[in-house]
């Protein structure tokens, strides 16, 4: 499959899942309906329906499941490893402490934004501290400040829900944690579609940069990359996209991971090429997730995060097994 | 196009790895650049070129220092070819090769015309259009050497800086790689090769530097630097050598 068609056939499917994600649900809204509710602005309730609950719902699905798979995309290409993932330079980690925060002190129940906020507070402090760590280091030292950092905001999390006055705060971390877009409002969407967009521009402008790493950072530095700018733009768009992305879903795991490995043979290996269809294959899967959670367990739903990793982590083994032959080279 | 280095030293952790060493380089020369492991010749390339450790000293292009120029204006000016021959990602050695355009190419359309006509070009001074449509990373070591050769003469710089580009080669394709970089140069380009072969350095370049324990100790023509002395006491070992018309034949024979 070509290039071009590739995205084509990845955007209609896109759109198709969107559609989708706006079908599904506890109450049954047929296709007819949901026309004829986008084209007028009425109030009753089908319309009520799709614009409070399904609508938001479908577009953070798109744009979180967008950032996930392009910033996955973007640090594999920066840290040339097919294993690195948004969690890895621990921007997940401190978005999930600030919203724990926000739970903890209870000013997520005085004014319901403070969560969103403090997780995007946590993910840009997370990128003040990892540029403080890494000075002028290359990759390495980026995965090691970034384990660093991962660990200690897990660290904090764990002592949140240890000193937590009452066993629901605790309860309500960890489902928060566990990441859903269920029950979200076009105010999350206002919040955190902004920082997520603004991630995906700083992250493609890093395109042609991560190309020529696949030849090493000495011979990219002598190609004129400039290296701690790339790694700045890197983690940045990765902080604010996947920082507002976890602001408003909780930890979603391996879609970072698992859509640029899929999609990598597709675009011809060049990483440049997987930026684009990363985000793309990203947002499709996370459509198809969300839009799984209803369908599989209506009522108690499953959590989205939860979802992601039973289906993401065996599937990864399996791709592991496959390709293991094929590390060495 | 003269490249002017002066008094580069490079110090990491407190070693010194590189210690005030100036020399210069011009257009149509192929010069060597000689000397025992460990006695600086990759890290003085990488200071020149501003990718390794930091350095102190100068270099300039022209008589203009080389930090007052672009990031990727120097980079078309300065080509530079590191001994590392890992690909990341499994491209096709035609993909490797136009990574060298990178400092010619703006925006994010496709390659130029002018790029693509010079990746092919690289290609085939190379010999190297047989393999350009495979995986990079299941080509053996000469033919990686090759596509990585190509690599840096896309770039189409008027200075060639190269780190053992003829390492881990067998005696053909190190003949083959000299026969291009002497090529190169014969048509202008201001070479400059770190070579651990004193045979294929002799027969090669038009002159070479010494280095010993991170200093410049003696360059000049291959019969002048290539004496018993210089290699008693750079290399620790004795030649046999033979004046075959105009090229030097030295063959290093015994440890001293």
């Amino acid at each position: 499959m070509t290039y071009p068609l590739l995205m084509i056939v990845l955007t209609v499917a896109v759109s198709a899942a969107f559609g989708v994600s706006l079908l599904t649900g506890p109450s049954d809204i047929g296709l007819a309906e949901l026309m004829s509710s986008l084209g007028s602005a009425g109030a009753d309730s089908t319309a009520l329906i799709l614009e409070e609950i399904r609508l938001p719902r479908a577009i953070l699905g798109l744009a979180i499941g967008a950032s996930l798979g392009l910033s996955g995309a973007a640090l594999q290409g920066y840290l040339r490893n097919p294993l690195a993932e948004p969690g890895i330079i621990g921007i997940s980690a401190t978005a999930a402490l600030g919203a724990v925060i926000a739970i903890y002190t209870g000013l997520s129940l005085a004014y319901p934004l403070a969560l969103p906020i403090l997780a995007i507070a946590g993910s840009v402090l997370a990128v003040l501290v990892l540029q403080l760590l890494v000075g002028p280091g290359g990759a390495l030292s980026l995965i090691l400040a970034g384990v660093a950092l991962s660990s200690l905001a897990g660290a904090l999390t764990s002592l949140a829900l240890n000193l937590s006055p009452n066993p629901f705060a605790a309860l309500e971390i960890i489902f928060w944690m566990l990441g859903s877009i269920a029950d979200r409002s076009m105010d999350h969407v206002h919040l955190a579609v902004p920082f997520m967009a603004a991630g995906w521009v700083v992250l493609m402008t890093t395109a042609r940069s991560l190309d020529v790493l696949s030849l090493g950072e000495e011979t990219a530095g002598g190609l004129g990359v400039d290296l701690s700018r790339t790694r700045l733009l890197v983690v940045t768009g990765t902080a604010i996209s996947v920082g507002a992305a976890t602001a408003v879903s909780g930890v979603i795991g391996f879609v970072g991971l698992i859509v640029p490995h899929l999609l990598r043979p597709l675009v011809g290996h060049r990483p440049s090429r997987l930026l684009p269809a990363s985000a793309l294959g990203g947002a499709l899967l996370l459509l198809l997730s969300d839009i799984g959670v209803r369908l599989l367990t209506p009522g108690t739903e499953l959590k989205l995060g939860v979802l992601t990793a039973l289906v993401g982590a065996p599937f990864f083994l399996s791709l592991i097994l496959r390709h293991r032959s094929t590390y060495g080279l | 196009m003269k490249l002017e280095a002066a008094n580069i030293s490079v110090a990491v952790r407190g070693a010194r790895l590189v210690n005030e060493a100036s020399f210069g380089l011009g257009g149509g020369e192929l010069v060597g650049l000689i000397g025992p492991n460990g006695a600086g010749k990759s890290t003085l390339l990488k200071a020149v070129v501003g990718v390794g450790p930091r350095a102190a000293g100068t270099v300039s292009l022209d008589s203009r220092p080389l930090h007052s120029y672009a990031r990727l204006e120097r980079a078309r000016l300065l080509a530079y070819l590191p001994q590392e021959r890992r690909v990341e990602w499994r491209l096709s050695s035609r993909e490797v090769v136009m990574l060298g355009r990178y400092p010619h190419q703006r925006g994010f359309g496709p390659p130029s015309d002018a790029s693509r006509q010079a990746v092919e070009r690289a290609l085939s001074l190379v010999e190297a259009e047989p393999i350009a449509d495979r995986e990079f990373r299941v080509l053996s070591g000469g033919e990686k050497a090759r596509v990585l050769l190509a690599r840096a003469l896309a770039v189409e710089a008027p200075i060639l800086l190269a780190d053992e580009p003829t390492a881990g080669l067998d005696p053909y394709h190190q003949l083959h790689v000299m026969e291009i970089l002497r090529g190169i140069a014969d048509a202008g380009v201001a070479v400059l090769i770190v070579l651990h072969d004193l045979t294929l350095a002799g027969r090669f370049a038009d002159r070479l530097i010494l280095m010993n324990r991170s200093r410049i100790v003696d360059s000049g023509p291959a019969g002048q630097v290539l004496t018993d002395a210089n290699l008693k006491h750079a290399y620790s070992v004795n030649a046999l050598r033979r004046d075959e018309g105009s090229e030097q034949f030295v063959v290093p024979w015994r440890r001293l």
